[in-house]
């Protein structure tokens, strides 16, 4: 009988044992993003232990790095919270001196990637180091309890945006940290998800293989901060594509004028022009994502606010020049 | 042969930086450090110096890229002041925690606000507390030695914490001396190559750095840091020892100047120590019993010198370019540890003095001899006086 290849490589880098919550969409984002990082670099150099990892301040570096355990099978630091594209920037000039093959892999968090670590971040790509920049974005500061970063996105429930008689929760739209990323005119840019990690794993080789700098933007769940079900985390992921929340799409040397946008599946009507998607149909309303988080739960009572929430992803769609309808509930 | 060149402190420090070799520097530019990054910057583009120079977009991130090519095993260095080395802030204590023996100079530049860009030691002052040895320079020529002694010191393995060599602001910065540049050979021969045992990010060997301390053991982490702190006090005295052997020139964590027989002895760091020597010898001459004192070395603080300093003299003057608020300058309150459980002890008095490069000039130093002759007299004084202070604009 004919054994078929596993998607990706048995090995791991992010071990079994780690402090993270049940159900954390992160988690097996870094075990996803390691596992391909590790395949690229058996592809790109013949050693798929050719990485180091820097690790920005943030629930998955808490979680991963106890004292005196560690949930990390490669060479892994973390310095502070705003710092690890800095910190990478150090490691891959020393690397350098050394002669020692390989890439670096900086992780951090929307805090430390999206508001504190933008400087640190900017300049690392800028610098053109040959750095794979990967941000898990769970929409919100997780680690100190759930307060709100600029990739929360409207609406949303936080401990430091709750929603009252003078508050709909969240009140700006969110933060597109790839977008900045690749106006640095870097090697390549992408945004995945957990809920396709086919694409996710794919997009990772292809960053840990481009020479010079590269930006990955990993939405992934959080039970805790979502409010949502534990068991639920890939469903609700994939949903937030399926209804164009989440759009994914690549961008390469910086052509934002080229950005390849995905297919976002979920009988979405998908409409091409020489290649190019132009439009989304999407046939699944925004309503089916936020229903299954209760960080959305007050939205339900003010349907004027989801509409609101549907403009921006439009105006966010159209910033990544495609024009999308955006079904409500029952259309 | 060693040969001597003409040039500011910065360019000392440079040099220096070129001789230990580092593998990478990171830094950003600063009045009045700013030279030391050009000058290393033309030393790598003339290839005389095979290091990787990251031009970092701020002293936080100069800072942290040398944490992590420190951490994956590299002789490392950086230099900043001032505003920049109080944006380093955080990071010195994780380098410091994290045990790396990174090199950084340091041109002495006070505070703001108001915004200065002269000379005091607030901003070194303000990171003693970070785990990081400190040095301070007297001239240009110990600009070089020191920081090439500070590199020995932090990377013997008994030590491994990081260091920074301070020098004045602008008094030595921005002021040519004559400077022995040492051999190459010789220098490699005093600082060996660095191979850490300890950080080194090797896949080879996959380590974590930087692990969360629980309350079970982030105070041993720290009392790690003390303790390599105690032992550097050795270590430093046998790298002075190795310095002067191979190099000829003598340095001591307390270096004193015609203390015997003194009533009174000043004390102070940096370059002020040049004018305060000249004074001294200018109150010898009129047949007053007055010595000076230089801390070279100020963490580890030298408590066993400070004794043994302390022994000497009926009145101890520390001139101080620092504030420590309620207690005086910083130096006043580590004398005052020294010495507070000695049975016999001189008095002390504190003055703080030239603050954002405010010239100290001999008529300065008349006004605390004043003060300080009261003490030896007896008679009551303040245990903190502002010397050279505009009343009028107050």
């Amino acid at each position: 009988m004919a054994v078929r290849k596993p998607p990706v490589t048995t090995r791991e880098y992010w071990a079994p044992g780690h402090a993270a919550c049940a159900g954390c969409g992160c988690a097996t984002a870094l075990r996803l993003a390691t596992k391909a990082f590790s395949e690229a670099m058996e592809e790109k150099y013949g050693d798929p232990d050719a990485f180091a990892i820097a690790h920005a301040t943030g629930c998955m570096e808490v979680v991963s790095a106890v004292f005196p355990y560690t949930a990390w099978k490669a060479p892994w630091i973390h310095v502070a919270f705003e710092n690890a594209a800095a910190v990478a920037s150090g490691i891959e000039a020393a690397w350098k001196k050394l002669g020692r093959k390989g890439k670096i892999l900086a992780i951090g968090g929307d805090g430390g990637t999206a508001d504190i670590g933008m400087q640190a971040l900017s300049g690392m790509l800028e610098r053109w180091h040959n750095v794979v920049y990967l941000m898990y974005d769970n929409e919100a500061y997780m680690n100190t309890g759930i307060q709100r970063s600029s990739s929360t996105p409207y609406g949303a429930w936080t401990t430091t945006s709750p929603p009252g008689k003078y508050s709909i929760g969240e009140d700006k739209p969110k933060k597109w940290v790839a977008l900045i990323a690749a106006a640095h005119q870097i090697p390549y840019v992408a945004t995945a998800s957990i809920g396709n990690p086919f694409d996710f794993i794919r997009k990772m080789k292809k960053a840990a293989k481009v020479d010079g700098p590269a930006f990955v933007q990993v939405q992934c769940t959080c039970p805790t901060g979502w409010k949502s079900p534990l068991e639920k985390g890939v469903e609700i992921a994939r949903l937030a594509i399926e209804t164009g929340v989440w759009p994914l799409f690549e961008i390469e040397n910086g052509d934002i004028w080229n950005i390849k946008i995905q297919a976002p599946g979920g009988g979405a009507k998908v409409k091409r022009e020489g290649g190019r998607v132009v439009a989304i149909e999407f046939k699944k309303p925004i309503e089916e994502y936020l229903k299954l988080q209760g960080r959305f739960k007050h939205l339900f009572k003010q349907p004027e606010a989801i509409d609101q929430l549907r403009e921006q992803i439009k105006a966010m769609w159209k910033v990544l020049g495609v024009e999308v309808t955006l079904p409500k509930p029952g259309e | 042969m060693p040969i001597k060149k003409v040039m500011k402190a910065n360019e000392a420090a440079a040099w220096a930086a070129k001789l230990a070799k580092p593998k990478v520097i990171a830094a950003f530019p600063i009045t009045p450090s700013t030279l030391v990054p050009e000058k290393i910057s033309e030393f790598v583009a003339d290839g005389e110096l095979d290091a990787e120079f990251i031009k970092v977009e701020s002293e936080h991130s100069a800072i942290s890229a040398c944490v992590g090519a420190s951490a994956a095993g590299v002789r490392t260095f950086t230099a900043t002041a001032s505003q920049g080395l109080a944006l380093m802030h955080e990071i010195l204590f994780i380098a410091a925690g994290m045990r790396l023996p990174i090199v950084i100079a340091i041109g002495n530049r006070a505070l703001s606000a108001p915004i200065n860009i002269w000379n005091d030691w607030q901003d070194t002052i303000s990171e003693r507390d970070t785990g990081w040895l400190q040095f301070y320079a007297e001239n240009n020529q110990e600009a070089l030695d020191l920081i090439l002694i500070a590199f020995k010191v932090a990377e013997d393995e008994r030590v491994l914490l990081p260091a920074m060599v301070g020098f004045d602001a602008f008094i030595l910065t921005h002021t040519v001396e004559p400077v022995e540049i040492p051999d190459q050979e010789l220098v490699d021969e005093f600082l060996g190559e660095y191979v850490p045992k300890h950080a080194y990010l090797d896949p080879a060997k996959p380590i974590t750095q930087g692990a969360l301390g629980f309350p079970a053991h982030y105070m041993e982490a720290r009392y790690g840091v003390w303790e390599a702190n105690e032992a550097a006090k050795k270590v430093i005295d046998e790298a002075f020892a190795e310095f002067e052997k191979k190099f000829g020139r003598k340095y001591q964590k307390i270096e004193e100047y015609r203390t015997e027989d003194a009533d009174i002895i000043f004390v102070t760091m940096g370059s002020l120590a040049g004018t305060l020597k000249e004074y001294v010898d200018h109150l010898r001459e009129k047949g007053l019993k007055v010595g000076a004192a230089k801390v070279t070395v100020y963490r580890p603080f030298p408590v066993e010198e400070v004794r043994e300093l302390a022994k000497k003299a009926k009145v101890l003057a520390l001139l101080e370019k620092n504030v420590t608020f309620s207690v005086g300058g910083a130096l006043f309150q580590d004398f005052s540890r020294a010495l507070i459980n000695e049975s016999e002890k001189p008095k002390i008095v504190d003055f703080i003095l030239g603050l954002g490069g405010r010239d100290v000039t001999f008529k300065d130093l008349d006004e605390a001899l004043a003060i300080a002759q009261k003490a030896l007299n007896g008679e009551k004084v303040e245990e903190v006086n502002w010397i050279g202070l505009r009343k009028e604009i107050l």
